[in-house]
């Protein structure tokens, strides 16, 4: 990765992150800096390990190896900067909430134990849906909602944090036609305000199109870089035409054995 | 100290003579189980629902189990019946079946379902076996000590109820204060986690306020019961109600209602344990709860459906009429039901009924003759049958379907077009005339700019 000469700290950077699942390795020795104020795309196929990577980075599963750092330092000092969007998967939709208390959500890491959403937080959380034209459901129940609104919510619920990075885990994933404009509109305008998105996607076909930056990955670091430089055929096929399996192998081995505890010359 | 003592109801009017002691309060004792009763009703109902919205619905009925042999050990080493010495050793015991529960799956291969039940048998084993230790003792006081498996609340004491009220009160003061954050992680945990919320705190919270009700309510329910008081409550008021607030407060309405039932029948019938009757009591509200909530009942969406099907069977007759009209060569507007069932195959029963509630809603008129569409009727008939076809036109140019495949799924999908899908179907048509078996698509009506006049 190309060292960054600004004065300022990149917001993310990850130096050799490894993580597993028991004994296999998901992710082995990744590394890259994120420049500020672009929308970046973390681009592999199936199991590649973009969400782990992503929820690695946010802290939400034991790391193995590396460093993470926002803004030149560690997440629990950067938490209001730092916004993440969970896939709509992980979420029981049946839950008895409405569309404005999700969205207050996202105002809770500024609130203390006990605190409610004061009418700053209110404030805040009518802007956000109004940014994403969900105003009108606000009063709706989760439930209730298409899948593109229920994105919709999430990402409202994101911006309310009102942080400098956002981390989102397939929000163009099944959603409508209405609900991808939005998100395009959204992204141009969080990177006019110089804040940065960086966003598991999984459709080559946009990718292009949507994002300023490309990481790809399968297991392993492949690229990252500016989209225009990245997006080549060579790296199409090395992130799709299959995992490297002696990589894989030999790095369930070293788990197995616990020789990278084993060695001390590290 | 002594417990509230009544002699076996022999007659009914024995029963009312004693429900009317009961509510007359002639026995303060009465007043205080009941009052802590449904306090302890309260409190279980809403520190429960949030185990049932998190899943964790299992979680209070091992810790209940988990409780008895730390009643157990309590009783074997203090000699004593000191509410405050039972409420801290089945804590402790609970804890330790908390933290087992939740280390096995982490540190073992062992699934939490798993977990979960080796925990809640193994320690119900122990607590039993030193139960039946304590009873071959010769210890003073050891006589109530089984009412906790099934709960008897005319066997509790002034100080057992005073604790109990503290507790509850304790517990619905923290629920009130820290709903938002418990509501935050039930909903969504991982996230609550990115916004640098303690989870790990909110969670021992709630497992310390769950571990505290299940303990507390030992003897008004019993150890083998409890987890119904927990649960059985939220999921009856989440029939009423979206909003978690007001389920909360219904559950917690439906929990102290029990409660009064089943403290009412523990003193007219003193042999009788309590913990069954508030679970049965609940389960009748549960019951009643399922069958006739007002939008999510099992009568409402009976009914629903019903009606639905009755306004589709409506609809196709109307649609058969349509095509009779439009097919027949000499001016004849009058059909009989074997012309209908000619060309839709419906049973002659059903048809009529079905033909009986058109005549009655203006839709067609019968006469000697047969029958015959209205103005009214031929309206919706027309509109029905333009939204089946432009149906058919847009499957046909976006589906790879045969003509059959195409009617048949026009069929379904044109009771439930709506004007605005109509439009959209139009203009992305581009304003066809035929459907794709030939025939004409009838043009939208001066009149029919109401969504189709449907009822």
């Amino acid at each position: 990765m190309t060292k960054n000469s600004r004065s300022l700290p990149p917001p993310l950077s990850v130096e050799h992150l490894s993580m597993r699942y028991h004994h296999k390795p998901v992710l082995t020795d990744v590394s890259f800096t994120i420049p500020e104020g672009k929308s970046i795309a973390i681009v592999g196929p199936n199991g590649a390990g973009k969400s782990t990577l992503l929820k690695g980075i946010m802290g939400l599963i034991p790391t193995m190896e590396g460093e993470v750092h926002f803004f030149g330092e560690s997440l629990t000092k950067k938490r209001l900067s730092t916004a993440y969007v969970p896939q709509r998967e992980e979420i029981d939709w049946d839950f008895p909430i409405k569309v404005l208390d999700v969205v207050l959500m996202g105002r809770h890491g500024h609130l203390k134990l006990w605190q409610r959403p004061s009418a700053i937080d209110y404030q805040i959380a009518e802007q956000a849906l109004k940014d994403l034209q969900m105003w009108d459901f606000k009063d709706r129940q989760i439930s209730q909602l298409s899948g593109g609104q229920q994105q919709r919510v999430f990402l409202a619920r994101a911006l309310a944090q009102q942080a400098n990075l956002y981390l989102m885990d397939e929000p163009f994933a099944g959603v409508d036609v209405a609900t991808e404009k939005a998100i395009i509109e959204l992204f141009k305008n969080l990177k006019t305000q110089g804040k940065t998105i960086i966003c598991v996607h999984h459709d080559l076909n946009t990718v292009g199109e949507y994002f300023d930056w490309i990481i790809f990955i399968n297991a392993r670091l492949v690229a990252a870089g500016p989209a225009e430089e990245v997006l080549t055929k060579d790296n199409l096929n090395k992130t799709y035409g299959g995992r490297l399996s002696l990589l894989n192998d030999l790095t369930e081995e070293m788990y197995r054995t616990k020789l990278n505890q084993a060695h001390d010359t590290d | 100290m002594e417990a509230f003592n009544l002699i076996q109801p022999a007659s009914e009017s024995a029963i009312w003579d004693n429900l009317l002691a009961f509510w007359r309060f002639e026995d303060m004792n009465v007043l205080w189980v009941l009052i802590g009763s449904i306090l302890l009703g309260m409190s279980a109902s809403v520190i429960g629902a949030f185990a049932f919205l998190r899943k964790r619905s299992l979680i209070g009925d091992a810790l209940a189990h988990s409780a008895l042999p730390g009643v157990m050990m309590a009783f074997l080493l203090f000699q004593t019946r000191d509410p405050l010495i039972m409420f801290l050793g089945a804590m402790t015991s609970s804890f330790i079946g908390f933290f087992l529960i939740d280390w096995l799956p982490k540190n073992t291969k062992i699934k939490p379902d798993a977990a979960l039940a080796i925990t809640l048998s193994f320690f119900f084993a122990l607590g039993l076996m030193l139960l039946s230790y304590i009873q071959g003792l010769n210890i003073e006081n050891k006589s109530g000590l089984d009412k906790i498996l099934f709960g008897q609340a005319a066997a509790m004491t002034q100080d057992d109820i005073r604790l109990l009220g503290y507790v509850s009160v304790i517990i619905l003061f923290t629920v009130g204060l820290f709903f938002q954050k418990l509501r935050l992680i039930a909903f969504n945990r991982g996230y609550a986690q990115t916004l640098g919320v303690s989870v790990k705190f909110y969670e021992l919270l709630l497992a310390l306020l769950i571990v505290m009700s299940v303990v507390v309510g030992l003897q008004l329910v019993g150890v083998v019961l409890m987890a119904a008081v927990l649960l059985t409550p939220i999921a009856a008021a989440r029939f009423w109600s979206n909003e978690l607030s007001h389920i909360l407060i219904l559950s917690s309405v439906l929990g102290a209602l029990s409660a009064i039932i089943s403290t009412q029948i523990s003193y007219l019938a003193p042999a009788m344990p309590t913990g069954p009757w508030m679970v049965v009591s609940l389960s009748i509200l549960f019951l009643l709860s399922l069958l006739f909530a007002p939008k999510k009942g099992l009568i409402k969406r009976y009914l629903e459906h019903k009606l639905l099907r009755q306004k589709v069977a409506e609809e196709n007759i109307l649609r058969t009429l349509y095509k009779l009209l439009e097919r027949n060569q000499i001016d004849q507007k009058d059909f009989n039901q074997a012309d209908i069932q000619s060309l839709r195959s419906v049973a002659t029963e059903h048809l009529q009924k079905t033909l009986k509630h058109l005549c009655k809603k203006q839709l067609i008129e019968s006469s000697a003759r047969g029958f015959r569409m209205t103005e009214k009727g031929f309206e919706l008939a027309s509109l029905l049958t333009r939204r089946h076809r432009l149906w058919e036109n847009y499957l046909n140019e976006h589906a790879e379907l045969t003509p059959e495949q195409v009617h048949k799924q026009a069929e379904r999908i044109e009771h439930i077009l709506t004007e605005s899908q109509e439009q959209q179907l139009q203009e992305e048509l581009g304003n066809a005339n035929f459907d794709p078996h030939g025939n004409q698509i009838p043009n939208q009506l001066k009149t029919q700019h109401r969504d189709g006049g449907k009822t």
